[in-house]
């Protein structure tokens, strides 16, 4: 498949090096703007808003913390080979970052964060092979930019609507890839919903 | 024969209904399909996640799926999922349920819930919700 070295090319020559570099960059979006409302942040903290904003990061986490662990069962599943495998770990890594803003967010809005399920249902049953785990990743990938598309305008914070919108665009970036490793129509339409 | 007459013509117009109603269902059924996609981050049908399991839906207690760690605010509820109050939740979620850990902003339009609303009533007849 072309886009397969096309994929290649972006992780090249050391995929998981490469990844760290630009996940750093994909962050800092997010990261600077709960930075920079942190005093903001400790402020409201207790308060209905906060409270409101604390249960939104921690839906969204739920979510991330689940993903993490799709991940790991698609890299162990022995069906991802190179360089799908280092998307799969590319991906799970952002994730593993986006969860980890999101805890230290909720901390510091005086929440606690959800923790990791002991145990995650997934449908093995139908993971058969390499474009099975793809598309598998592509619609929970999708999903995630729907449910960050959903909670963005109810954040009572502006700062922490943009960090999810920050992540948002990762999302989206991850589905398109997933979508071109498949062969499908990368950006499929002009909006998402 | 007037009362006849009408008793015929009821007859015809409720089968001209079911015999366009059909694919206008399909029809419904196919776009709920795709709309459900966005729920895919956090649902599935046949099996718990960051939101409870969908099959079992219609008829069910909010709140009641076995295990699932609902809120206080989705356990107090006092909802029975049919059409008429999915409809109504999925159009603002944490209004209708305030303190709802669903914090989607919701459907604000009401075709794509009816959709979503008909895929989902299908769903749960089929193999996939059987088991």
């Amino acid at each position: 498949m072309s886009f397969l070295y096309s994929v290649d090319e972006t992780v090249a020559p050391n995929p998981r090096r490469s990844f760290l570099g630009q996940s750093g960059l994909l962050l800092s979006g997010a990261a600077v703007a709960l930075l920079a409302g942190r005093d903001a942040l400790a402020a409201s903290k207790g308060g209905e808003s906060s409270v409101a904003d604390v249960r939104i990061l921690n839906t969204a986490l739920g979510a991330e913390l689940e993903a993490i662990s799709a991940y790991q069962l698609g890299a162990e599943s022995g069906l991802l080979q190179k360089p799908a495998l280092d998307l799969a770990v590319t991906f799970q890594g952002h994730h593993k970052a986006h969860a980890d803003l999101l805890q230290k967010t909720i901390f510091k809005l005086g929440g606690q964060a959800v923790e990791p399920k002991k145990a995650y249902t997934f449908p093995t049953d139908k993971l058969k092979s390499q474009a099975d785990v793809l598309r598998f990743a592509a619609m929970l990938e999708k999903g995630a930019v729907s449910a960050y598309l959903g909670a963005v305008p109810l954040f009572g914070n502006r700062e922490l609507a943009q960090a999810a919108a920050s992540i948002l665009g990762d999302e989206a970036m991850h589905w398109a890839v997933l979508r071109n490793a498949l062969g499908e129509a990368p950006v499929p339409s002009a909006f998402m919903s | 024969m007037k009362t006849l007459a009408a008793l015929v013509f009821g007859i015809c117009a409720t089968a001209a209904i079911a015999a366009t109603s059909a694919p206008a269902l399909r029809a419904q059924i196919k776009a709920g399909e795709a709309i459900y996609s966005r729920c895919l981050a956090c649902h599935a049908l046949a099996y718990d996640r960051t939101g409870p399991r969908h099959c079992g839906l219609f008829g069910r207690h909010a709140g009641s799926v076995k295990g699932f760690p609902y809120s206080e605010a989705m356990k107090k509820s006092d909802i029975v999922w049919n059409a008429k109050t999915l409809d109504r939740f999925l159009a603002n979620p944490t209004t209708v349920v305030r303190g709802t850990t669903m914090t989607y902003a919701g459907i604000t339009d009401a075709e794509e819930r009816r959709d979503l609303i008909a895929y989902l009533k299908h769903v749960n007849d089929t193999p996939e919700c059987k088991q």
